[in-house]
């Protein structure tokens, strides 16, 4: 799939900023005042950042506020609902927070629990997706959720669970890598179900229906960056989990902090770019993108 | 609503028959017309006559070589569109409710106005049949010739879809898939009438029709022992005209 700065900064972004407001609303840290300011500063502008970004790869980002529509089957539908109901209840909670020195702890646990429901719904817009094996699988949804608490964690200053929790993320990205390196050829489509003709002997593209480029080779049948798969998982793995673990070990500082949380931004979006770059369409299999 | 419906009044369709398809991309070029100069947003080329030109298709064929375990390869034209699922994953993941099938023909349609171009219909497409269009960005389809099965103002023999209409080789039929007495279920029952892509569950309407055996490559050699010694035999004597002409040249 064609790997999109938008959507790669967007599921990024608000992913991280989604997972900080997690931590936010169970009152970790327990600030107020100033100190909240900033952290609800910080989770809103990733959060919001991002789903501005989202709306950047759109053909008509004018006609947006449609999307809130067709909550009842759509998954992005949904996103945009959950998003900015949890914004909302943050928001009110925030506002305590910040201005009232008060902790509206049910608010915020509700603003949690809809903080993860959030990222759930992103990763469900691409689970759902059967004509791309290697998202169609549960580890998915785990996969955006874990980066979202661990990263979250990080940047909530929770160093115990941001260690605990990096280390499963980068469990279920390994996992996931593993998983899905082998889900395109276990979901059995071929050119030869494709076409059908399967049953009559083995199929080859002949002749393409066009010599140029279209929009379905530009957006499903994305090659490029494959080549290099190897070395950007350990670039994601090393940047994204096990640097800003290692910066957590030594002593607190706020240098060592913002490192720890800009190389697991960095780590994230390597592994973000080959989320879409690796995931291999099945509308592939007409032009002859994959045996 | 993007949620589908349950049932549908008709399944209205097409019936590809790939055994006579002789890939002249006729169906290519009419539909892009007629969907060009009719209903919703023109299909766009982009750089048409520069070096990189794009162009948004809701048709197009392919060719593929088939090479059984016996015998010789096949070459296949395989023209592709819209197959007007009955479980379009499409219709349900759109979040504007832009993308719809119908419940009275099962016809799979896009309300440009709503549509925002968000492209996830396009991802959920297992067979590369929606296209986003280049200078008007929203999502494009076959429309199954919506604007043409139904218009009083064309002759009866017109109203159905401009590549049926267009084909010169009658690879194409048009009709109604959920009555049982139709001329595309006929044809599908008749001829092995088959889904693309079955393990993604989508259900399709559209039915492609398996090419036929060919004949045997050994019953066309009959004359081959009479013709390769004919070329290099010494003193070769056709006789008459050819015989002359064989000399004259031969001369030269």
């Amino acid at each position: 799939m064609h790997p999109a700065p938008s959507i790669i900064a967007f599921t990024t972004l608000s992913g991280l900023g989604f997972g900080l407001l997690f931590w936010l609303g169970l009152g970790l840290p327990d600030s107020t005042g100033w100190v909240a300011f900033a952290f609800w500063a910080i989770a809103y502008a990733f959060a919001v950042g991002g789903l501005i970004s989202s709306t950047l790869h759109l053909g008509h980002p004018e006609r947006a506020i449609k999307a809130f529509r067709q909550w009842r089957s759509s998954w992005l539908s949904r996103e945009g609902v959950a998003a900015v109901v949890t914004l909302v209840v943050m928001g009110i909670y925030g506002l305590g927070r910040v201005f009232f020195d008060a902790s509206w702890q049910p608010l915020g646990v509700m603003g949690s629990i809809l903080a993860l429901i959030t990222v759930f719904t992103t990763a469900m817009i691409y689970t759902q997706l059967k004509s791309v094996p290697r998202w169609n699988i549960m580890l998915t949804p785990l996969l955006f959720i874990s980066f979202s608490l661990g990263g979250g964690a990080l940047m909530a200053g929770q160093e115990m669970w941001a260690v605990v929790l990096l280390s499963v993320a980068g469990l279920v990205q390994l996992a996931w890598w593993s998983k899905g390196d082998t889900r395109f050829s276990e979901a059995g489509s071929t050119l030869g179900t494709a076409t059908g003709l399967g049953t009559l002997g083995g199929v080859r593209p002949f002749e393409p229906p066009h010599t140029g480029n279209n929009y379905l080779l530009k957006e499903m049948a994305y090659v490029v960056g494959r080549a290099h798969s190897q070395k950007l998982r350990i670039i994601a793995v090393s940047l994204g989990f096990v640097f800003p673990m290692v910066l957590l070990f030594l002593p607190f500082s706020h240098f060592w902090a913002l490192l720890a949380v800009l190389s697991h931004i960095a780590g994230i979006l390597a592994s973000r770019w080959l989320f879409f770059a690796e995931a291999e369409h099945v509308v592939g299999l007409y032009y002859g993108r994959r045996a | 609503m993007t949620t589908l419906p349950q049932s549908t009044e008709k399944k209205l369709g097409l019936v590809i028959d790939l055994d006579t398809c002789v890939g002249c991309h006729a169906c290519v070029v009419s539909c892009k017309g007629w969907n060009t100069e009719n209903y919703g947003a023109p299909l766009a080329d982009t750089n048409a006559y520069g070096a990189d030109p794009v162009g948004t298709f809701l048709n197009r064929v392919h060719s593929y070589e088939v090479t059984p375990e016996e015998g010789t390869a096949k070459l296949i034209h395989f023209p592709k569109s819209c197959l007007h699922c009955e479980d379009a994953p499409c219709v349900t993941v759109c979040p504007t409710g832009a993308s719809y099938k119908r419940a009275e023909d099962g016809i799979v349609l896009v309300n440009e106005t709503d549509c925002i171009g968000c492209g996830l219909c396009a991802w959920a497409c297992p067979y590369g049949a929606r296209e986003m269009d280049g200078v008007e960005k929203v999502m494009k389809k076959c429309t199954l010739c919506v604007d043409r099965i139904y218009n009083e103002n064309l002759p009866e023999e017109d109203r159905e879809p401009a590549c049926v209409r267009t084909c010169p080789a009658g690879a194409r039929h048009f009709g109604d898939f959920a009555d049982p007495e139709s001329n595309v279920s006929k044809l599908s029952a008749e001829r092995g009438g088959m889904d693309l892509m079955p393990e993604q569950g989508t259900k399709p309407v559209n039915k492609y029709l398996p090419p036929r055996p060919k004949d045997q490559l050994d019953e066309v050699d009959i004359l081959a022992p009479f013709l390769a010694p004919l070329d290099d035999a010494p003193g070769r004597d056709l006789g008459g005209f050819l015989g002359w002409l064989d000399k004259t040249l031969e001369k030269i």
